[in-house]
């Protein structure tokens, strides 16, 4: 692998940057340094001068990162990925995962791409984490206030759980709307009253 | 006939409303287009979804339109500002070791502001800005970079993300910020600044944000880009209608698009801002413009002025002109009765009143547009 490359990892997550290190520690390269305090990176960009940067297209850091690559030196100056457009089909897959990369002018595309390819299937890895992470959140959020609408119509009808939420869902059907939504109503409504 | 899907992509300040009225009071809808916004989480990410197609059209901050035109920094491509979406808005504030340093200095006034803070400063000012190429950079150099080098005093530009912006200067990371609406308001709110000083009192007359699109979009796509344009227009019209404003701070904090309280809208679209905690409203005139004074003209002058204080030569100029798409602003809003100037190039700087015109229906007020130095800004044709 190319040892030699310095690549720089810009992440505030402690977690997210193991998760990229580990994956291109993997594929072998070993020249890797990760900032996470943004206000640490002119210092660190400066001392490392990296040949790659990674930094997740979502991170708002991306501006001061582009501004400190502009004003650096000229023969290591790193600009965006996406200027060289001559692989379209890896710009898009970097885009789709989330991630951005900052190479340093005149590096050649064949030692940038397989760096380019490992952070890439990493972002999706954790890309795929995170959504199912948040739909499961929701699932328990949703499970909460269905369950406490349950617990008012069971109240107010003086009814069993299950009649309560054959109630509900024939509230909801009838009216196109989701379970949660009329629950959601129910609970936000009660919560006014009382 | 099926609306045409339209994407467009933004960052979450006072100065997107004419994107989000736009599309809350289907001002979009009714040009046939279904409109979606998608905000950006920072300019650099906004900047490449639209060179890369994933967005069709973008508020953009003026110079950054510009510097991609002319092959600045970063990714370049042909970018084309259809119109300004909005003039001024910006405001400068420093932090409470800064502002006590300073002293009392009277809110707004450019000559003594600028005397206090290079006195107040100790070698250094560290200047907070969203974004390199911003008016917030250019005005503030403009304002303060010819003084500071007589005073020996060095600027070192700081990018920060607006939403940090009151973090920057609490942590003092930054000594003074210029940053657009809310967030002087916000940092003000928290207690760790004190807003000095408004763009609008440097330049009387900033294009602040355009809307922009790739040229060739532009070229492939000019229905749509007139129901763009339209939309964007009345909706931006309506906003600069006094009596909508009120009801413009609650569609703002309301809709989902800025997630900000109404409290942190309002001074921009009120034109009214505490400069300290705990002190009134001052009333900024022509602090924030949407539409009046023909402020969505995109005057190739002002493009002018733009690609000079960025140093490009003749043909950078040249260039910085053409991707300010007046010609297309006199194609699609005459229709719909936005008084045309009879100019596309105006001496920038040269009104210090608001001035009657000569223009196609005869009601043209333009200005003022005054530099807080007194110099005329002469971009070299048309005038």
């Amino acid at each position: 692998m190319d040892q030699d490359l310095r690549i720089l990892v810009v992440e505030p997550d402690p977690e997210r940057a193991h998760s990229i290190i580990d994956a291109l520690t993997a594929d072998g390269w070993t020249n890797l340094h990760v900032v996470g305090d943004v206000t640490a990176l002119d210092r660190k960009m400066k001392t490392l001068s990296p040949d790659i940067v990674l930094i997740d297209l979502a991170n708002p850091d991306r501006d001061t990162l582009e501004h400190i690559s502009m004003v650096s030196d000229a023969k290591s100056r790193p600009v965006a990925m996406f200027v060289d457009k001559t692989d379209d089909t890896m710009t898009q897959a970097a885009i789709q995962a989330g991630l951005s990369a900052y190479v340093v002018d005149g590096l050649h595309m064949n030692r940038i791409k397989p760096v380019i390819e490992t952070a890439i299937a990493r972002f999706q890895v954790m890309r795929k984490m995170q959504t199912e992470l948040d739909a499961a959140k929701r699932a328990l959020a949703d499970r909460k206030t269905i369950d406490r609408a349950k617990g008012l119509i069971m109240k107010a009808r003086g009814i069993g759980e299950d009649e309560a939420y054959a109630l509900l869902r024939k509230s909801a059907m009838d009216q196109g709307k989701k379970v949660i939504d009329v629950a959601q109503a129910l609970v936000t409504a009660s919560d006014l009253l009382s | 006939m099926s609306a045409t899907h339209l994407n467009c992509g933004y960052v979450p300040l006072i100065d997107s409303a004419p994107l989000i009225i736009a599309k809350e009071l289907n001002f979009a809808a009714e040009e046939g287009l279904e409109l979606t916004l998608t905000p950006q989480p920072s300019w650099s990410a906004l900047r490449d979804m639209l060179a890369l197609g994933h967005l069709e059209a973008a508020q953009m901050l003026a110079p950054m339109s510009v510097a991609m035109s002319m092959g600045l920094g970063g990714l370049s491509a042909q970018i084309d500002a259809l119109m300004v979406l909005s003039v001024n808005g910006t405001i400068i504030g420093v932090s409470q070791d800064m502002s006590k340093a300073m002293g009392d200095v009277p809110f707004a006034d450019p000559t003594l502001n600028a005397e206090a803070l290079l006195a107040a400063a100790k070698g250094k000012l560290r200047v907070g800005v969203p974004f390199p190429f911003s008016m917030h950079r250019l005005l503030f150099e403009y304002w303060l970079s010819d003084k500071a080098a007589e005073a020996g005093i060095e600027i070192e530009i700081v990018t920060t993300p607006p939403p940090r912006m009151a973090d920057a200067l609490e942590n003092g990371l930054v000594d003074v910020f210029c940053v657009g609406e809310p967030w002087g308001s916000v940092a003000v709110a928290r207690g760790v600044g004190r807003l000095i000083l408004p763009s609008s009192a440097i330049w009387q007359f900033a294009p602040e944000k355009v809307l922009a699109v790739r040229h060739e979009w532009a070229n492939e796509n000019p229905e749509t880009c007139g129901a763009l344009m339209r939309a964007i227009y009345k909706a931006a019209r309506w906003l600069d209608t006094g009596s909508n404003k009120p009801l413009a701070v609650d569609i703002l904090s309301r809709s989902a698009h800025l997630d900000l309280p109404d409290t942190v809208i309002d001074p921009a679209i009120s034109n009214s801002l505490s400069p300290d905690m705990g002190l009134p409203g001052e009333h900024v005139e022509n602090f924030l413009i949407f539409n009046r004074h023909a402020a969505n003209f995109p005057w190739r002058s002002q493009a002018a002025w733009i690609a000079a204080r960025l140093n490009a030569d003749a043909e950078g100029i040249e260039t910085a002109k053409k991707s300010f798409r007046s010609d297309l602003y006199r194609q699609h809003l005459s229709t719909i009765g936005a008084d045309m100037p009879g100019a596309s190039e105006k001496l920038e700087g040269s009104m210090r009143h608001a001035t009657a015109v000569a223009s196609t229906r005869g009601h043209l007020i333009l200005g003022p547009d005054a530099f807080f130095d007194g110099k005329i800004f002469d971009s070299g044709q048309e005038v």
